[in-house]
Parts: C-alpha cells; structure tokens; sequence
C-alpha cells in the first residue's frame, strides 16, 4: 500500500509538471496583453512594464525561469489584485470556497446516499416517485437559482440566515444548500440504480434466507456492496464543487477562489492563471488518490498490497 | 417417521406485463426428518418456487394465492415478517445454486459465516467466529483459521459452495434446501459437494430437500424423489421406484434421455419433444399430454389424480386407471422394469 501511493505522488509530480508546462504555452497562445490600458502607454513605459514582469524575454526563458520558480513554491506575483504574491491570493481566497465547498459536499453525498437507497428500498412505490423527483430537481435546478430562491425566502422573508455576508458558520449555511443540490441529485440517482441492482443480486437473496431483517439486509449487506460505483463521481464532484463556483459566491458576497480565477483569464494574468491551474490539477488529482484508496477500503476485490493475492 | 414439513395444495402465482403466470398449481408433499427428497424437473417446472415459497423468499410480484405449509404443524404462511426471519437460517436454511455470485463480495467469509449465529443465538462476536471456524474445517476449507478474513473472491467455486454450506448449516437446521447446488460447478466437484452434504446430514441429521434438473445426481443423494412438470407433481415415490419402476410417461421420457452405460455410444440421446406449456394459461388438462405419446383423450380434457402404485409411490397419469388401455413403455424403461424386480420390487 505505501509503495503504491508513494508511485502515485511520484505520478502526481509528473502531472504537474506536464499540466504545468502545458498551461503555460497554451496561455501564451491567448490573444491580448495583462496591460488592460496598454493604449495609453507609450512604447517605453510598455517596454518598462514588460521588463518588470520580465515578459520581454522569449517565451522559453519565461518558461524555464517559471518553472525552476515552481520548484521552489513560488508561484510569482500577480499582475492584477495589488500585485501579491499569487500563493497569498489563492491562501486567502481559498478557505471559504473550500469550507462551502466540503460542507456541501457532506451533505449532498450523505443526503444523496440515503434518499437513493430508500427509493431503492421502496422501488416503485410513492416514496420512490417523489426521491426521484427531489434528484431531479436537484439535478435540474442550477445553483444560483436555487441560491437566489434561498436567500429570498429564509434570509429575507423569513429573516433566518443572513442575506449575503462571511463571517460565521450561519452564513454559510444557504451558499452550502444551494451547491449541494447538484450533488445530492446525482448520488441519489446513482445510489439508487445502483442498489436496486445490488437488491436483486444472488447475496442479498442469501442474506434474506440467514434470517437477516430487511434493515440488516440493507445496512450490512446491500450499502456497502451500492456505495462503490457512486465513490467513482464523488471524487471529481467533489473537485469542482470545492473549486467554488462563481456565481454562487457572487450572490452570497464570498470571498471565494471562482470569481478570482475568471478575472485571471480575461485579464491575462499570466500568474494567477498558472497558479490556480496548478493548484487545481493538484486537488484533482489528490482527491482521484483519495477515491481509489477509499475504492480499496469498500471493495476488498481492488484492495492493493498483499503480494497481489488474487 | 416423524413428518416435520408438510405442504399442502401449494399455489403461486407471478404478477407480469402479460398477466397472471400460474407457476405453481396444486403442489403437496412432506418431508420427514432426516431423510432427502428430491424434486427433480427442467427448467420453469417451479422446483425453486416451491422451495422458496417455504422460506418465502419469493420475487415482490409472486403471490402465495393458496395452500398450507406446515412446519410441525404450524401453518408458515401464517406467521408475520419477523416470526419467518426467526426460522430462515436457523430452523430452515438454504444452498443456493451459483457460490460465484452468493456471497457478499465485500464482507469477510468469516463473518459471513458467523453471521446467522449472531442473528439467531444470544452468542458473543468472538463465540460466533469460533463456530464459524469449525464449520468452515466441517465442510473441508483448508486452514480455515487463517482464512476467516479472507473475501470470497480469493476462493475457487467448489470452495465458496463449501462456504455458502457452511452458512446453511452453522446453526443446525432442521431442514436443509438445496437449490441445484451443484449445477453451476464442474463434475468432478459436483462429486465432491453431494458427498460432503451426505455427511452432513449424517453428522448433523438435517433433512434435506434436493432440487436438480440431473438424475445422475439424485441417485447418489435422495430417499424419495418428486418429479415436477408444468408447476405440478407428476409422480413421486422412492428412488427405487422412481428409478427402476416408473409410471409416469414425463418420467419415462426424463430416464430415457438420460445416457447410461447400456446407451450404444453412436446412438442420439433420446429427447422428449415439444416444450412445456404457457403457464399464462394453463391446460385444462394434464399438462404433459401435447408432449406426451401415450395421451389419451382424457388427458386433454380432465386432469389426472395421483393414482397409488405402490405404499409411497403414486403418479398422476389416467394410464394407472383401471380402465386404462395397456400401453408398453420405451425399451429403456421395460429394462429398468427388469432390474427393479431384480430388486425384488413388482413392477407393473
């Protein structure tokens, strides 16, 4: 097991490297300048600015000195945002996005892994019919609406939640409801497929006739054996809900990572753009590690190690 | 002997698209303790619903629309939910047919073994696991101690089969349903899992009901066997009867297209012809008569009783009326005839 996840940090290392290297030429490829009034400078103060930023090297320098920058941990400075280091910026606009973003998670899996297995449990029954309509309104509904039907009914009417602040747990509450739709919609439908297989499967009939209650059935047998397809979309799910979604964050003023990373590309900034695709491919591919260990915990059959015993 | 399972006019039915299939129309029979009884048939006779009605594990669209099952006298289909899971497992248990795809591929065969235990006697986890262990040793898994932890695909096939027995029998049950145990195994293992359910039920004295689509295989297990065609019995009695006395021409047909060591090695296997009935509707008369070359007008129009051929030996055929025309059996049962009154048996 150590071998393995020490093979695939290595892996990770190389990823990075190639996504790096790869971003780097393509965003050199954009059309336009960081210089948003590039008009009004004259040729000397642009030829100044670029030497600054070092961008009046060829791309090749840039390339290795940014690179050799990387292997230090320095992601260089941003052309935008107050020129700070561009680790500062993603330091402090990351943690809301994450918070949000891992609170609903949690509750979009864990709300979506029970409503699927119920509507399994109660296959065309009433209870099945309204699990699957809540999944796909879940599925259907984009964030923002629902982010702004939240705010207007629970913050401003009925005044329970704040309308749009970041400070406390409270005001994460709606922005953490609002991204957990999709989630949940998503699980539920998997679970729900997914264990009504498992439900109808030679084991479960053999787990009937030990004398198990339908409830044991469910809990000892039929969960664990339904949870491994839907541990496969958690993963990237996870990825881009914690990545923060703009929109969202707009609405609920957070200080979040999304809206950041669009002002980088339609500005240029060369930087920022860089750090946060690092930094993205690097949670993407962590969370993929975390999946296929989580896949050996649930399913035995692809547990790693052991000499490779059958 | 002491009768522990009696089921009585046993009829289900299947809820489909195209409506009510009539699986099972009229089945009775018993079970004394101890003994095996074998239900043999093909495929869609209804020998795994019968069984399964007794555990009632039946499909969410099955209906048991009439009969009895008596277990020591207490009607099963009476009891609530709870009442059943106290006797699935524990008093009644059951081997299913593929080891490959009947165990939870994700929980230690330990615990699946252990698992009945738990839910039946008021045993301590490490109790249970103890028992578990010896069972496992029972039914012949090599270092079962060391193997406890280990997930059922790192067992061969015959190997997870001694394991799903292993789980049938880990808290002694009274009785023992085999469905087609061996069918999905290879023949040299086949040998090996009759052999080990014999000496189970010596060791454990379990009765055992047998359900198989080979003959082969119930000459070497069973007492008494039932033939089962269409969702009904056709005829039942002892091995020997049904072997070297049979009267029934669906069992004729079922010997005869079974190859012994008299078959001439160029000659085809005899088959029967035809396929079985719809059960969306079925025959107002004997069920096997279109297959049948020995149908009488009769069985077109009225369903034959079971007439008694010998004290535990009937068969549900207008042939045993006494009004009946003699008719002569293929060659391959006038030689079975031969060699049950070597038996010392009376064949008719």
């Amino acid at each position: 097991m150590t071998k393995y996840i020490l093979k695939r940090i290595l892996y990770l290392f190389l990823t990075l490297f190639i996504i790096a290297s790869l971003t780097f030429f393509l965003m050199k490829m954009l059309p336009g300048t960081p210089f948003s009034n590039q008009n009004r400078m004259s040729a000397d103060q642009l030829k100044i600015v670029k030497a600054q930023y070092g961008l009046d090297q060829s791309v090749g320098v840039q390339y290795v000195r940014y690179m050799v920058g990387l292997l230090h941990g320095n992601l260089g400075t941003s052309f935008q945002f107050n020129n700070e280091p561009v680790t500062a910026l993603i330091g402090q606009r990351l943690a809301p996005s994450m918070q949000i973003g891992a609170q609903a998670m949690i509750v979009g899996t864990v709300f979506g892994i029970l409503l699927g297995a119920v509507a399994a449990i109660r296959k065309n029954t009433w209870v099945d019919t309204l699990a699957t309509f809540i999944s796909i309104l879940g599925l259907s509904i984009p964030s923002f609406v629902l982010a702004v039907l939240l705010q207007f009914y629970l913050a401003y009417k009925w005044k329970i939640y704040p309308v749009a602040l970041w400070d406390n747990f409270q005001s994460s509450i709606l922005p953490t409801l609002a991204l957990s739709a999709l989630p949940l919609g998503t699980v539920a439908r998997f679970m729900r497929t997914e264990m009504v297989d498992v439900m109808s499967s030679d084991y479960i009939e053999l787990a009937k006739s030990k004398g198990n209650s339908s409830w044991r059935v469910v809990a000892k047998h039929a969960l664990r054996n339904s949870l491994i397809p839907v541990v496969t979309i958690i993963g990237p799910m996870a990825v881009s809900v914690m990545t923060g979604s703009m929109v969202v964050e707009n609405i609920f003023s957070i200080p979040g990572i999304g809206e950041q990373f669009v002002k980088s590309i339609t500005t240029n900034d060369y930087p920022t753009i860089m750090g946060l695709t690092i930094f993205y491919s690097f949670l993407l591919i962590i969370v993929y590690l975390i999946v296929d260990i989580l896949y050996g915990l649930i399913d035995p059959r692809i547990r790693l190690g052991n000499g490779g015993k059958e | 002997m002491d009768k522990i399972l009696e089921v009585k006019d046993l009829h289900v039915d299947f809820d489909t698209y195209n409506g009510t299939v009539h699986a099972i129309r009229g089945v009775s029979f018993h079970l004394n303790a101890g003994e095996t009884l074998a239900i043999v048939g093909e495929s869609g006779s209804g020998k795994s619903i019968t069984v399964r009605s007794i555990l009632q594990l039946l499909a969410s669209n099955a209906t048991i629309s009439k009969g009895e099952i008596l277990y020591h006298g207490d009607d099963l289909l009476q009891k609530s939910e709870k009442e059943m899971n106290n006797i699935r497992g524990n008093k009644i248990s059951m081997i299913f047919q593929d080891p490959m795809t009947s165990l939870d591929p994700t929980m230690t065969i330990g615990k699946q073994v252990a698992e009945p235990l738990l839910i039946h006697n008021n045993v301590s986890k490490k109790d249970a696991m103890k028992r578990a262990e010896e069972v496992l040793r029972l039914v012949g898994i090599p270092n079962p101690a060391a193997r406890m932890k280990d997930y059922p695909h790192q067992f061969s096939g015959g190997q997870r089969q001694r394991i799903v027995i292993a789980i049938a029998i880990v808290d002694y049950p009274e009785i023992l349903i085999a469905d087609e145990p061996t069918t999905a195994l290879d023949v040299t293992v086949q040998a090996e899992i009759i052999d080990l359910l014999r000496e189970l039920q010596q060791k454990i004295g379990t009765a055992i009901i047998f359900i198989t689509h080979d003959l082969g295989v119930v000459a070497g297990i069973a007492d008494r066997v039932a033939v089962m065609y269409a969702g009904r019995f056709v005829e039942y009695g002892s091995v020997e009867d049904i072997f070297y006395n049979p009267q029934h021409p669906y069992t004729w047909g079922l010997l005869d297209s079974m190859p012994t060591l008299d078959t001439n090695e160029d000659a085809r296997l005899n088959s029967i012809p035809g396929t079985p009935p719809n059960l969306l509707d079925p025959p107002k008369g004997d069920a096997f008569a279109p297959r049948n070359a020995y149908a009488m007008q009769i069985d077109e129009e009225q369903q034959p009783p079971f007439f008694k051929v010998s004290k535990n030996h009937f068969a549900a055929t207008w042939l045993l009326h006494p009004d009946a025309p003699k008719v002569t059996p293929p060659a391959a049962i006038l030689n079975r005839f031969k060699k049950f009154e070597q038996l010392g048996g009376n064949a008719k």
